[in-house]
């Protein structure tokens, strides 16, 4: 007696037997063949449910001494040695691979902040902030998703987290079931599409495609994906409002603080123009100026902001190009910002005792225009003391760039209708944006940005994050405490913090050209002292170490069953190869004569099909091997293939029977609700999947564009 | 049996949490080394061959770890619908075919591949260099530990096949632990059964 669900699984697994039965010319096999035999059975010996990482290595062993056997005719013990050598050399290559490092320290970041418990702060505010907008409880949800996803790349705990907060919010607002459903499992699966996600870390070590270019690359793709959720989301509630409800004005009602509140009713309702009159007027003597101040502090912050930010833009572009400083390399403590070529050889040859004579100031009076004959004079120690002559401003600007005041009047326009419209209600929300959805999308940004701009490697961007992660679950964790604990605690916090961003601002500071001497070791040292001091405190004030202690056995875990996945991929791969399966895969997909368009189609679907039995990381550690040498025969870019695998993989997680994010959500959603409503919510958000692949594949310049411009 | 069976369970989790704060040593050292070289400009040649060490102990010791909790990647289209006892026979079979002669091999060539790098004192290509040869040792040593959570996850099989069901595992932490989940959230079972009055309305007004 079989049961239904078996039914599915035994009829992949007898159409894969069957075409291998049928396909292979049994009368002549060649070791080729052999190889395609081995993908075939390896399949089917995964779908059987054994650990895939110890099947594929069992099976590649066996096909690889098999290979070596046949090659040397029949030589076995020369062929198992050979087979050891590989075994172990593979291994070995995926131990020290310097691309997969990077996996442990995103998933420990992840881990991290999905313990920070900032969810639900993160939900409430962006459904308070996107209460206007036609489904704004599924459209929040999803930027929602989009953003912890994004953050902890966990689609199972992403979905179950918001299968907890978002789907009693939706289903008590009258929102349809399955749109509910569908909303929370999409949008809890975008994490795996949208970078720094390990999909991509994955692909690029398998396919050899450097990481940042795949993150540049999938930035676009990930927010098309998610906006078009939205819209369709937007689209249905405006079409059939009663699948989505508006909401109704008791949900968004929000509470001013008494003197904001007070300020509102006197005065006006607009913030900025009405904190200013109270400060100054005599009429809010019930409000102490502190409260004032720093209501007033919170609505500027916007405006400062952009300042400094467009302050030290139009200083790096209107300074003199400054040539590189090569002298620090050669001669620790000399620092030389004068013309370089000259000015650093000169500061090597010289002797010592001369750089004492000379009149270090004299450097700073020389007018730009002598730079050159006066070099030696320029040479200046690194001391506290030391003067650089450009940081005196004794220089002429660079004419400002048109493009730099188009963005800055686009800014200060912006800035301009973001405080007309803000009222006292808005900075409410505003605020309550600032202590979760800032937080949250600058760290991401933060590292996402370092690795596209060259600025860090993901390896190092990733344990940086990791450290950010570290700090947002320590702060979150401490604000669930007694008020007394937290003001105890920030006595000792902010100081430390205050120390370590000393060097953190001098480094930007320098970086921005505004500073010339970069931050001196003591600085440096006493910086990274503070921040060590502060991790040790905060791991016992915010009682961090059981948090730290589970992502860490967590991250190990997951480590193990990806890169484990790695070695026996590996070793099959290199079976695979010594059998010759590749170049018969390559000669019968040359002889059917497909077009760049069939064969990119051709591949997709394939991967679709196989999204059903496999997980993403079998299909790409095991099948992409295949396909990649068989993209330059078409003129395809494996960076851009990539990002349509990427994108293709997402429908997996979606499409039944195997949709994890649906057993997820089924296990947290009240009893009536059906595995079957649960898919068919899904459906939609598939079919959106499909066009996005479409319209990826039509328009390639949505994830190419911002690669080309990087990194070409 | 079994508890012997939980007793290596014991010993392989022991080792793979102790193996895993070497992700937290990663963090560090990658952090300390980005302050070091772009703040303090002053890079060091040793670190990246240590970050490489340190997540190679990483994944490989977590291995073990990792299968005694059941957590290493499957094939999930049959084998979640299987009944326990069809499981285990597959898996026994499974465990024979593929992991041990998999696992010895590895194991072996780990082995010869280490004293091959301990005999020459082997050392990173680097211009200061670290030790190579310990972390060879890691093939071995992760085979080896593997090889013995195998021989325990057999004896399961064994187990399951003749009860009828899959004898327990020490509990570790979970990826998706509802329960703690909905803890951190303030979500009780009841607040989630009381939120089906709405889905049978909805069902109704069809």
């Amino acid at each position: 007696m079989i049961r239904k669900e078996l039914w599915f699984g035994f009829g992949l697994m007898a159409i894969i037997l069957a075409a291998v039965v049928v396909f292979m010319p049994w009368s002549n096999l060649t070791n080729g063949h052999l190889g395609l035999l081995m993908l075939g059975l390896v399949v089917v010996a995964i779908m059987l449910g054994f650990p895939t990482a110890f099947t594929l290595m069992g099976m590649g062993m066996m096909f690889a001494f098999y290979a070596y056997w046949s090659r040397s005719n029949g030589h076995s013990e020369l062929a198992l040695q050979q087979t050891l050598d590989l075994m172990v050399q593979s291994t070995f290559g995926v131990m020290r691979n310097d691309v997969l490092i990077s996996i442990p320290l995103f998933v420990f970041m992840g881990y991290l902040v999905e313990r920070a418990n900032l969810i639900s702060k993160l939900f409430k505010s962006l459904h308070l902030a996107l209460a206007r907008v036609p489904g704004s409880l599924a459209v929040a949800t999803l930027v929602t998703c989009a953003i912890f996803a994004t953050a902890t790349g966990i689609v199972g705990a992403v979905v179950t987290l918001m299968g907890l907060l978002a789907m009693p919010a939706m289903l008590r607002a009258g929102y349809d079931v399955r749109l509910t459903a569908g909303v929370i499992t999409a949008g809890g699966c975008l994490g795996i599409l949208i970078p720094p996600s390990v999909l991509l870390i994955v692909y690029g070590a398998t396919a050899g495609v450097s990481v940042p270019q795949l993150y540049a690359g999938a930035f676009f793709p990930g927010l098309m994906l998610a906006g078009l959720y939205c819209v369709y989301v937007m689209i249905l509630s405006k079409w059939k409002p009663h699948l989505a409800p508006p909401l109704p004005d008791s949900e968004r009602i929000i509470t001013l603080p008494a003197a904001n509140q007070h300020i509102n009713d006197t005065i006006g309702s607009h913030a900025l123009p009405s904190l200013l009159m109270a400060l100054k007027g005599p009429r809010n003597a019930a409000i102490s100026t502190r409260v004032l101040l720093k209501e007033l502090g919170v609505t500027l912050a916007p405006l400062l902001v952009f300042l400094v930010i467009m302050g030290l833009t139009w200083n790096s572009l209107t300074r003199p190009d400054v040539v590189q400083d090569l002298s620090g390399l050669q001669e620790m403590g000399v620092e030389n910002k004068g013309d370089a070529s000259v000015a650093s050889l000169s500061g090597l040859l010289e002797p010592p005792g001369s750089e004492a004579k000379e009149p270090v100031s004299g450097g700073v009076q020389e007018p730009p225009g002598s730079e050159a004959p006066a070099a030696p004079e320029k040479t200046v120690l690194a001391t506290e003391s030391a003067k650089t002559p450009l940081a005196h401003g004794d220089f002429h600007r660079d004419p400002t760039p048109p493009a730099f005041w188009y963005v800055f009047g686009i800014g200060l326009a912006m800035l301009a209708a973001l405080y007309l419209m803000m009222t006292f209600v808005r900075l409410e929300v505003f605020k309550m944006l600032l202590t979760s959805f800032f937080p949250l999308s600058v760290m991401i940004l933060a590292v996402l940005g370092t690795i596209l701009f060259g600025l860090a490697t993901p390896t190092e961007a990733a344990a940086v994050g990791s450290l950010g992660g570290f700090m947002l679950a320590s702060v979150y964790l401490l604000l669930t405490q007694p008020r007394e604990n937290i003001i105890r605690a920030a006595k000792i916090w902010v100081p430390l913090w205050l120390v370590f961003m000393v060097s953190v601002v001098w480094l930007i500071l320098y970086k921005a050209e505004v500073v010339m001497v970069s931050p001196t070791l003591w600085v440096g040292w006493m910086s990274m002292g503070a921040l060590a001091i502060w991790g040790v405190i905060a791991m016992v004030q915010a009682k961090m170490v059981n948090t730290v202690r589970e992502s860490t056995y967590l991250t190990a875990k997951t480590s193990a069953m990806v890169c484990w996945l790695f070695v026996g991929s590996s070793i099959f791969s290199a079976a695979f190869a010594l059998l010759g399966g590749q170049s018969i895969v390559e000669t019968w997909v040359l002889s059917l004569g497909l077009t760049p368009l069939q064969f990119m189609l051709l591949a997709q679907f394939i991967i679709f099909i196989l999204g059903w039995p496999l997980e993403w990381t079998e299909i790409i550690v095991i099948f992409m091997p295949i396909f990649i040498p068989l993209l330059p025969k078409f003129g395809i870019d494996p960076l851009f293939f990539g990002l349509l695998v990427a994108l293709n993989l997402q429908t997996a997680f979606l499409s039944p029977p195997v949709a994890m994010a649906a057993f997820y959500l089924k296990g947290v959603s009240p009893p009536h609700v059906t595995l079957n409503q649960i898919f068919a919510g899904m459906m939609p958000f598939m079919g959106i999947q499909v066009f996005a692949i479409f319209i990826l594949y039509v328009f390639p310049q949505i994830g190419l564009w911002l690669p080309t411009l990087l990194y070409k | 049996m079994q508890k012997i069976l939980i007793g290596i369970d014991k010993f392989s989790t022991w080792f793979g949490h102790v193996c895993s704060w070497s992700v937290v040593g990663l963090t560090v050292l990658i952090g300390w080394e980005v302050f070091s070289r772009y703040v303090l400009n002053t890079p060091h040649g040793w670190v990246l061959d240590a970050q490489i060490m340190l997540y190679g102990v990483l994944f490989m010791m977590a291995g073990a770890y990792t299968l005694s909790k059941n957590g290493h990647v499957r094939g999930d289209v049959l084998y979640g619908f299987f009944r326990p006892r069809t499981q285990a026979t597959l898996d026994l079979i499974l465990y024979f075919v593929f992991f041990l002669p998999g696992i010895v091999a590895l194991t072996y060539a780990g082995w010869t591949f280490f004293n091959d790098s301990l005999k020459i004192n082997e050392q990173t290509f680097n211009a200061d260099p670290l030790p190579l040869y310990p972390f060879k040792f890691i093939i071995p040593l992760a085979g080896g530990l593997l090889l013995l959570q195998g021989v325990v996850e057999i004896i399961r099989c064994v187990i399951c096949i003749r009860v009828g069901a899959w004898p327990s595992r020490i509990e570790d932490v979970e990826e998706v632990d509802v329960k703690k989940l909905k803890e951190m959230v303030h979500v009780k079972d009841e607040d989630i059964a009381a939120l089906d009055k709405y889905v049978i309305a909805a069902g109704e007004k069809k």
